[in-house]
């Protein structure tokens, strides 16, 4: 068992920011805009971080798929405690197409090039929200899967996962090496201190493309339009049941 | 695929993010700097900009939600600020050797900007401790800095700075609190007044005179808290700076061992002044930060308000003072970082930038502060709105640290020396 973690992390436009749609609707405004990792890659990298500390796991490696700024989401990740990181190469218009398909299979890739022995990511990202590439990664690598979880245990050689489903909460044993995905209650993430982000600075950061894992970037989706939601319009108000059942029947939601 | 950016989508996250982190999305994202040309990321390396994010997120989980419980209540904020000294903000210009971060200036400027747009109090205070800190850290011998260093960069002891006296404020060199050498104590009398933390910190540097008249008879005394002889007056009642306790702190022929001079007598004054330099880089940063904030509110004030018809973000006047508002805050800014440099390269200038950027921002910001109330018209004067207490926490920061008028004296002083 190489007790070796990797853990992807995204960078996305910060949570705080007010989105703009791109004046010809092809997309987000992105440039000049604020950005960070995605709050579900930071739950991700902490249970990563604490495996470590409670000596479960040897090494955290940090993966992110990007172009050059995806660096800084990698440091941020060392700062809080990963080992070291690797930068997957995706720019230009291989960026814009980047989704979870293509993500998976580079993950599936460093999986068995690195000999991990778990992957670890956010639930879903908070730009798209696609809540894929975790479930994919493991269908990839024929790996079992625990995601949305909001507790992990290891036990030996096998992880208890406690898992946040509609219905409630669902505990489940998987062996390993498996894949989980982060759900918001997990844990609270650690701010970097001073000195680790110091320390930081002198952890490796490996680049790759995803020629060399072999992976194929060619998207299967094309965006055609994006458009923000319509404005929200006001109520009104009605006498009567039969006033309410009607008004529901003419704007067609029965 | 299509990226709907909602702003409900945003904000369901953020209140779920809420529930975790405890913020406040609406407050917060006014205060995380997210806007343009005031963007005080601009011109730091990857490194420092690492170190401001930090302080950042600190700042608004950690102090905002509570800045103004702790003003109302005058709450000085102990647990928090241990949490902030074990991210290394204890000691952030400390040798790293008894537990301090070892940054520069720069960074330190950086840092104590960002901390103060949670809470501009606090923060002040925390950058008095590390002044103290420093001193200890810079002037004190081997024995002195292991044995006082690591507890104030943890925070486990607070620090205070003790130059002022009822009768010496801005003639700080006229001070008479005495310290009469008696075998292997010294016996100090007199009293200081308006002392941050003081009566509840643990580690006093205090500046007395063990010579003659003048700075040539000042020495640096460390006195800890429990020795007998220290008294504190009551607790002052303010007008900002609520989340510290300011007290008189009176010496009544208390001994202190001679073991606790910090360098030697007569190098008290040179000691002070040296502390001063750094803390008034770091009281500027303060006020960088509450005017940073203060913009942003008036910001989101103005794109909310309407009058007239229209929101007040149409409204010309309005438009040419946010721009006014954010072309001082950016001279500001490039003043206090260039004072930082200049004091970290031990340039010949740095005493007179120190004083100019203390002179120029804090008086900049507080304007700046101002008149963002002023753009909150009513609203502006209730406690609800957070930006009445930036103006109140900062007012004082063109008093304290040597008055603004003290900073033209060392600036003239500068420029009228014959060479």
């Amino acid at each position: 068992m190489s007790g070796r973690v990797l853990v992807g992390v995204k960078r996305v436009i910060d949570y705080a920011v007010k989105i703009r749609v791109k004046p010809d609707n092809s997309g987000i405004v992105t440039d000049g805009v604020k950005h960070s990792m995605n709050p579900f890659c930071e739950i991700a990298v902490e249970e990563a971080v604490k495996m470590k500390e409670k000596k479960l796991i040897k090494e955290v490696v940090a993966v992110s798929c990007g172009p050059q700024q995806s660096q800084e989401t990698i440091r941020t990740a060392l700062a809080m405690g990963a080992d070291r990181g690797i930068h997957v190469e995706v720019s230009g218009k291989d960026y814009e197409t980047l989704g979870p398909l293509q993500v998976s299979k580079i993950m599936a890739a460093l999986a068995k090039k690195e000999d991990a022995q778990l992957i670890i990511l956010g639930k879903q990202a908070i730009d798209d929200d696609c809540n894929q590439t975790g479930q994919m990664t493991a269908a990839l690598l024929d790996w079992p899967q625990g995601t949305f979880a909001s507790e992990v245990s290891l036990e030996g050689d096998k992880i208890k996962v406690v898992r946040e489903i509609d219905g409630g909460l669902e505990t489940i044993k998987i062996n390993t090496p498996a894949v989980l995905t982060a759900d918001l209650r997990l844990n609270t993430p650690r701010y970097a201190t001073l000195p680790n982000i110091m320390k930081a600075k002198k952890k490796k950061i490996a680049n790759v493309k995803p020629a060399d894992l072999g992976v194929d970037l060619t998207s299967r989706l094309e965006v055609l339009r994006v458009d923000e939601p319509p404005q929200r319009q006001a109520g009104m108000k009605v006498e009567t049941v039969e006033d309410l059942v009607g008004k529901l029947k003419e704007s067609g939601k029965v | 695929m299509a990226v709907v950016g909602s702003l409900s989508r945003i904000a369901r996250l953020g209140s779920d993010i809420c529930r975790n982190h405890r913020l406040m999305l609406g407050r917060i994202s006014q205060r995380r700097g997210i806007a343009s040309c005031i963007d005080p990321a601009y011109g730091l390396t990857d490194e420092q900009k690492e170190f401001q994010k930090v302080a950042f997120d600190f700042a608004a989980n950690e102090m905002a939600p509570h800045m103004a419980e702790w003003d109302q209540k005058e709450i000085f904020p102990v647990e928090t600020m241990r949490k902030a000294a074990q991210l290394g903000f204890g000691g952030i210009y400390v040798q790293p050797d008894v537990g301090g971060s070892g940054l520069s200036r720069l960074d330190t400027s950086v840092i104590f900007e960002a901390l103060s747009t949670g809470c501009v109090s606090t923060t002040a205070y925390i950058s008095i401790h590390n002044m103290c800190a420093w001193m200890i850290d810079t002037f004190g011998n081997n024995e002195q800095r292991e044995k006082f260093c690591p507890d104030l960069c943890s925070m486990e002891k607070f620090a205070s700075y003790c130059l002022t006296e009822p009768g010496s404020g801005s003639d700080a060199a006229s001070l008479l609190t005495s310290a009469r050498r008696e075998g292997d104590h010294y016996i100090l009398n007199g009293s200081k007044a308006f002392i941050s933390g003081g009566g509840d910190t643990d580690v006093y540097v205090v500046m007395c005179r063990t010579g003659s008249k003048g700075p040539k008879g000042i020495s640096c005394l460390v006195v800890e808290k429990g020795t007998p002889g220290l008294n504190f007056g009551k607790k002052e009642k303010k007008v900002g700076w609520n989340s510290q306790p300011t007290r008189a702190v009176i010496f009544e022929d208390c001994a202190v061992p001679v073991t606790n001079l910090l360098g030697v007598e007569g190098q008290g004054f040179n000691i002070a002044m040296k502390g001063l330099n750094g803390g008034r880089i770091n009281i500027a940063s303060c006020s960088l930060g509450a005017a940073h904030a203060s913009v942003l509110l008036a910001k989101d004030h103005l794109l909310v308000r309407k009058q007239f018809g229209e929101t007040l973000a149409n409204n010309q006047f309005l438009q040419f003072k946010l721009a006014e508002m954010a072309t001082k805050l950016v001279a500001s800014r490039l003043l206090v970082r260039e004072a930082a440099t200049a004091l970290q390269e031990k340039r010949a200038d740095a005493v007179s930038l120190c004083s100019m950027a203390k002179l120029f921002v804090t008086d900049e910001c507080f304007n700046i502060c101002n008149q963002a109330l002023q753009m909150h018209g009513g609203y502006g004067y209730l406690k609800d709105y957070a930006v009445q207490q930036y103006v109140r926490d900062i007012r004082v920061h063109q008093i304290l640290e040597g008055t603004n008028e003290v900073m033209r004296m060392i600036i003239s002083r500068n420029l009228l020396a014959e060479s």
